[in-house]
């Protein structure tokens, strides 16, 4: 990818900003859970649908495709207002999503819906298709890349853990894990649940070149995603301390906002203030 | 079959560069030619079948063909989820193989009998599921789930099974084959029990009971057909699997017969019971100590012709 300016990072600044207004909207509307985990990941996906991912909204199946797998499939709102934004299908769908009969599911689903090559939901599955995929396109000589978007709820799963041990084996350089590390999953904190820490060194230990960044500075995770591979090699992975929730005040950090859907008033008051209005 | 299996690969690799060989640690003593004549094609994850599926999915949604192969429950139980949800759903290329279906491990103990592998695969949307009676249509299986487009499960015996079909015989998937004629009764048979089966309507027909044998090598899609004509033209129909009671060629005949039969044909399902076995034992003990021997289903089918 051709160096990214200034005027790019402030591009996807505002990609992240409709993301963030679209998430709020479907989840009001259609009354769904995750608005929490959606937000946390809305720069991360900025970034990629804004510039990184070499992609052609008009040729969803090029067969060079960055492949990109969210393997969080509950982040799915925010997936599919990504791909709006990014012209795979028009943003009216996204009034349809999580209702009888649409096709965007809530949890990200490949059938009728240009840009979305696999499904996921269920957690801890994302990441060995991408290894297979990488591992496809190192054996096929093909210069496309895997970006992988884990949330740290599913670095439980032992099938992640399976993965991560294959990929530096293999030497899937054009393998990248992104770790949305919000630090809450579904009962609890992750320190409280089942702690993950030091996550990054457990990363690094199994053979992966690592970055800590902050999940919300544009700019700092354009730079890193520019350096893939962080070592000739080595798959990638970056942890990406966010928060969940991020863009709203009474949602971030907040457990409640993994399940609950905000109401008319509560909606009011997030787009207010993700508009800067008091 | 093993043997039969791993020939077959080689040979349709040769001709076909988008085969490739996964194994879950698996096949000491028979990946090895695949994987010095196609080192680039072939890949052993580890032991670690949840990856061993989701990275064949990996693979297949970008234009490969992938044998995943292992033993047992390990592919099939192990990573269900996996199989459904990556491989299913996507319609992926992955063409899951199992050796040592039913029995045929033992003596390993329980932990290695698969038993409800065919019920349990049986259940999953796309998924074609094939069981072959000898090396013969081991072969054929192959050759046809690698062209198949979606998703295969291959359930295979062991080594050194006998040759069954003595003539050549023309195999499509979903398409039972038969081997004995009759209007008595009609065996239908999947996996390894077809030998048993020949040998069974063999000593029939000495008595003068002349038995259909059939042998349905693919539960999905099911051929309904074949044992509705079953139902028409024979007197009673036994099926004979080394497979659970519950789900399996007995169910999936059964439930045929519910929807689309007239109601008066008689059927004996044989299987193995739903419970766990108490003992170790030899393939060959353990199906007799389960009335699937040939002196034990001639003995139960003479009884239900009384």
């Amino acid at each position: 990818m051709a160096t990214l300016r200034s005027a790019d990072v402030g591009r996807m600044k505002a990609l992240a900003l409709r993301i963030r207004r679209h998430v709020l909207t479907m989840t009001h509307q259609a009354k769904s859970s995750h608005v929490g985990s959606s937000l946390s990941m809305a720069d991360l996906l900025a970034a990629l649908y804004g510039g990184v991912l070499r992609v052609d909204a008009a040729r969803p199946d090029w067969p060079d495709r960055d492949r990109f797998l969210l393997s969080k499939g509950h982040g799915a709102a925010a997936l599919y207002a990504g791909l709006a934004e990014a012209g795979f299908f028009p943003p009216a769908w996204l009034e349809r999503y999580y209702q009888d009969g649409s096709v965007l599911a809530g949890h990200v689903t490949h059938t009728g819906v240009p840009g979305v090559d696999v499904s996921t939901g269920a957690l801890g599955h994302g990441l060995s298709i991408g290894c297979g995929m990488a591992l496809a396109g190192k054996r096929d000589g093909r210069p496309f890349r895997v970006f992988v978007l884990l949330s740290d709820g599913e670095c439980d799963e032992g099938s992640t853990w399976e993965a991560v041990l294959f990929a530096p084996h293999h030497r899937l350089d054009n393998l990248v894990a992104i770790v949305d590390y919000n630090k809450i999953q579904s009962l609890g904190t992750v320190a409280e649940v089942l702690d993950l820490h030091p996550l990054a060194a457990k990363w690094e230990a199994f053979g992966w070149a690592v970055r800590e960044i902050d999940g919300h500075d544009v700019d700092h995770i354009v730079r890193s995603l520019q350096d893939i591979p962080f070592q000739p090699g080595r798959p990638s992975c970056i942890v990406a301390h966010t928060v969940k929730g991020k863009g709203v005040s009474f949602m971030e950090g907040k457990l409640l906002w993994h399940y609950r859907a905000p109401d008319a008033d509560e909606l009011a008051r997030a787009l207010a203030e993700l508009e800067g209005r008091p | 079959m093993r043997a039969a299996f791993f020939r077959t690969v080689m040979e349709i690799a040769e001709h076909d560069e988008r085969i490739m060989l996964v194994t879950g640690d698996l096949g000491f003593g028979v990946v090895e030619p695949f994987a010095q004549r196609f080192p680039e094609r072939f890949v052993n994850v580890g032991v670690a079948e949840q990856n061993l599926i989701g990275v064949s999915a990996g693979l297949a949604m970008c234009g490969r063909i992938v044998f995943a192969y292992s033993i047992g429950n390990f592919p099939t139980l192990r990573c269900l989820e996996q199989i459904r949800n990556d491989v299913c759903y996507h319609r992926a290329a992955v063409k899951i193989v199992a050796v040592g279906g039913g029995f045929a491990y033992g003596a390993l103990g329980a932990t290695h009998h698969a038993t409800e592998d065919l019920a349990v695969m049986r259940a999953l949307p796309e998924m074609v599921v094939v069981a072959p009676g000898d090396p013969v249509e081991t072969e054929h299986a192959t050759r046809a789930v690698a062209v198949h487009p979606g998703p295969c499960y291959l359930r295979l015996g062991r080594a050194g099974e006998p040759v069954v079909h003595r003539s050549a015989v023309s195999f499509r998937l979903g398409q039972a084959l038969s081997l004995r004629d009759g209007d008595a009764l009609t065996l239908i048979t999947t996996g390894g029990l077809l030998e048993t089966a020949v040998r069974v309507a063999d000593r029939l027909s000495a008595r003068g009971v002349e038995a259909r044998v059939l042998s349905m090598h693919t539960l999905r899609p099911l051929d309904e057909e074949a044992v509705l004509a079953a139902a028409r033209e024979t007197r009673m129909i036994v099926t004979l699997e080394e497979h659970s009671i519950i789900g399996g060629l007995g169910s999936a005949v059964a439930d045929v017969l519910a929807r689309r039969g007239d109601g008066r044909i008689r059927f004996f399902p044989m299987g193995i019971p739903s419970a766990f076995a108490l003992h170790a034992g030899s393939q060959d003990y353990l199906r007799r100590e389960y009335g699937l021997s040939p002196d034990s289903v001639l003995r139960s089918i003479e009884e239900h012709l009384q």
